[in-house]
């Protein structure tokens, strides 16, 4: 699915970031361009996480060096709904749940207020119905969860498809996968990446964020991305998180000098 | 504890209650005199108020909320007045409710009031049945509220003239709710609502009992004084929807009690909207076996408002069950009480009791105070109890805004949801809609 052209979505310097004065993140470089995939994979605690957090603008990072450009925009001047709002979209480790608040409700707020920023019409509460039921049917969910509070209840699977079903819905330039795989089976895991799949075009692009390469064999990524002690130390095709998944990431350490991969 | 009680206050009141008490009981539907059982409960309920102290925040029952200010106002009861007109009050109706007794200012409005030809009960104004049904209400009228021990409940009863009655007679199962609108409309005066809820054997009914303000200008300052007493009879079920939503100046004093027979089921929501200072006294008695009781209450406050919710539930008999859920939301200046004793009696095995009291406070300057009180004296029961005080997750807020959601799109939607898990429990469609949607603007003018 790569893209020819010279476009980049999103552009990462030298990006630095702390939460409670404690460095995370120590000097991240990527570049992401439309129609590319890229896999971030590493250990627990190697940053993937929170590189996906400042990237959505989580209060509790702050970037203290570097800059982030995402579609000629200075990524991190901007709020997280204003982030959101220019095509952004962070699906959750760990999605919120919102007892009181029913999904269809937080779903169509969700979808208007972006539209409206975007200058596009709202729908009402029945166009709304529909356009939602047709994007639950590519994920294989039940229209039942839609009179359901957010998230309450549900399974891990059923968050995660969830959050995709946001994904569908906002239609972000930018979409960050972080961890969508982790306790998903094996059957669910499939129906995400066929949404994933079904999603990605040759104007938008993806970061998934994975400890395990199974993800990578129902989505295939064009770069993947070693991190460890806050750094993007290694670079690849898709083979590289075969390499990964068959000597662990102590490889790493042997073949460090040995760059395979292409530069991102 | 307590402080003497304001003499001016108490003086004044019962030089206007002296003056009333040789004038007929009622205003003007019947010309006949006071029955003498009302009089002796009047002359009862007088003498216990003149025994009684004005509470202060000595008084443990009365520590967060401090009435001083109330005592100040020479507030007189109210006297008959100009009824609105029913356009006046269509935004508070209730179409489910078909049968609708009105007061205005404490006084019986027959011309806003609606009574369906065959309501399977008995509903009317005490005024106009005290005399033929005497041998069903005087039982229960001022026999379960306790006026011997508390002020405000002895001073509503010494000003016993009017007051809401229903009584659903055994086995019957009175499906659409009746809604008790009491309307202030006066300005300075005190008015004294009062509310007689017998549910017999077998029966079934929902009860909405509703506190209004119809005055001029929001600014304006009344006392309202208010006592329901519920009874239920074995195997009575009875639905009760409080809502209290006075104007932002007003004095809102209420006691309720309820008493339950054998395995009856009494299920009340309480949302607490209005008022400057709000105080609600609800006092549950669990009589006999197997009677169970489910409680929810919202509290929903902003700027100098003050809204205090004592309850008691009292489980005297073994195998009875009791739920409370109780909320408060505090803005602004705000101040929240929620004080929610529960007492387990020696032989009262097989408890089985829960209470939770979830507080969020939206501002700096805000307010909660929240006490479990639990009495337990059997070996043998169940009481799970919890309270937190809070405010808004800030994960939470950060997912909605990863969503393109505003700041304050996201804190309002969170304290919506936060208030409507009470109103989920209320069982009335169009009320449980108009609540949502007051709820929904006041929590988007936050």
């Amino acid at each position: 699915m790569k893209n020819q052209n010279n476009k980049t979505i999103l552009d990462v310097q030298n990006l630095h970031a702390n939460t409670q004065s404690t460095e995370i993140l120590k000097g991240i470089n990527l570049t992401v361009k439309p129609g590319e995939i890229h896999a971030i994979m590493g250990l627990n605690g190697s940053g993937k996480s929170t590189f996906a957090k400042v990237l959505a603008g989580h209060p509790d990072y702050t970037a203290t060096q570097g800059n982030i450009q995402f579609e000629q925009q200075d990524l991190l001047a901007l709020s997280p709904e204003e982030r959101a709002q220019a095509g952004i979209f962070l699906a959750f480790q760990y999605p919120i749940e919102i007892p009181g608040v029913a999904n269809s409700q937080f779903l169509r707020l969700a979808y208007n207020t972006i539209q409206s920023k975007r200058g596009n019409d709202e729908l009402d509460p029945l166009e709304f119905d529909d356009f939602v039921r047709e994007k639950m049917k590519l994920l294989e969910m039940n229209p039942d969860f839609l009179d359901r509070s957010v998230n309450e209840g549900f399974s891990g699977g059923e968050k995660k498809r969830n959050e995709i079903l946001q994904m569908a819905l906002l239609e972000p330039t930018l979409g960050i996968l972080d961890e969508t795989d982790s306790g998903l089976d094996i059957d669910a895991l499939k129906i995400v990446a066929k949404g994933v799949n079904h999603l990605s075009n040759s104007q938008n692009a993806m970061i998934l964020i994975t400890h395990y390469q199974r993800l990578l064999d129902h989505i295939v990524p064009d770069y993947v991305h070693v991190m460890e002690a806050g750094r993007i130390v290694k670079t690849g095709g898709k083979e590289l998180a075969l390499e990964l998944e068959k000597h662990g990431y102590d490889w790493l350490h042997d073949d460090r000098h040995n760059n395979v991969g292409v530069s991102a | 504890m307590s402080e003497p009680a304001n003499v001016d206050y108490l003086s004044c009141l019962f030089k206007s209650l002296d003056a009333k008490t040789d004038d007929s009981v009622n205003a003007g539907t019947s010309p006949e005199n006071p029955q003498s059982w009302l009089k002796q409960l009047r002359a009862q309920a007088i003498e216990n108020a003149g025994q009684l102290k004005w509470p202060t925040t000595k008084d443990e029952e009365w520590r967060f909320t401090d009435i001083s200010s109330l005592a100040k106002l020479p507030f007189k009861p109210a006297q008959p007045g100009r009824i609105p007109a029913l356009s006046d009050i269509q935004p508070y109706l209730i179409k489910e409710a078909v049968n609708r007794l009105v007061f205005v200012d404490g006084f019986f409005a027959p011309e806003l009031s609606s009574i369906a030809s065959e309501s399977q009960m008995l509903i009317g104004n005490l005024a106009a049945l005290a005399t033929q049904h005497a041998s069903t209400i005087m039982p229960h009228l001022g026999q379960h509220v306790q006026h011997q021990k508390n002020l405000f409940a002895a001073l509503n009863t010494a000003f016993l003239h009017d007051g809401a009655v229903i009584v659903v007679p055994q086995n019957n199962v009175v499906d659409l709710p009746v809604h008790l609108l009491f309307i202030s409309t006066q300005v300075e005066t005190t008015h004294y609502p009062r509310c007689l809820i017998v549910g017999e054997a077998n029966s079934k009914t929902t009860v909405i009992e509703d506190y209004v303000a119809l005055q001029k200008n929001a600014e304006d300052a009344y006392i309202t004084n208010s006592v329901a007493e519920f009874k239920l009879a074995a195997n009575a079920q009875i639905q009760h929807v409080r809502l209290q939503r006075e104007n932002q100046n007003a004095f809102h004093l209420a006691n309720c009690a309820v008493s339950l027979d054998h395995a009856s089921r009494y299920q009340a929501v309480s949302v607490s909207l209005g008022a400057k200072i709000s105080r609600y006294n609800l006092d549950v008695r669990l009589e006999a076996e197997t009677a169970e009781s489910i409680i929810d209450g919202l509290a929903l406050i902003t700027d100098q408002q003050l809204a205090d919710t004592h309850t008691c539930i009292d489980h005297l008999k073994p195998n009875c069950t009791s739920h409370q859920k109780h909320k408060c939301i505090a803005d602004g200046n705000a101040h929240a009480v929620f004080n929610g004793k529960i007492i387990v009696r020696p032989h009262a095995q097989k408890t089985n009791s829960s209470q939770s009291s979830r507080n969020l406070l939206l501002s700096d300057k805000a307010q909660i105070d929240t006490k479990p009180q639990l009495e337990i004296f059997a070996d043998d029961v169940k009481c799970a109890h919890g309270a937190t005080v809070g405010q808004l997750d800030k994960e939470e807020i950060f997912y909605l805004k990863s969503r393109g959601l505003s700041e304050l799109t996201a804190r309002n939607l969170l304290t919506y949801a936060f208030g409507a898990e009470i109103l989920d429990s209320v069982p009335v469609a169009s009320l449980k809609h108009t609540l949502e949607q007051i709820v929904l603007n006041q929590t988007q003018s936050c």
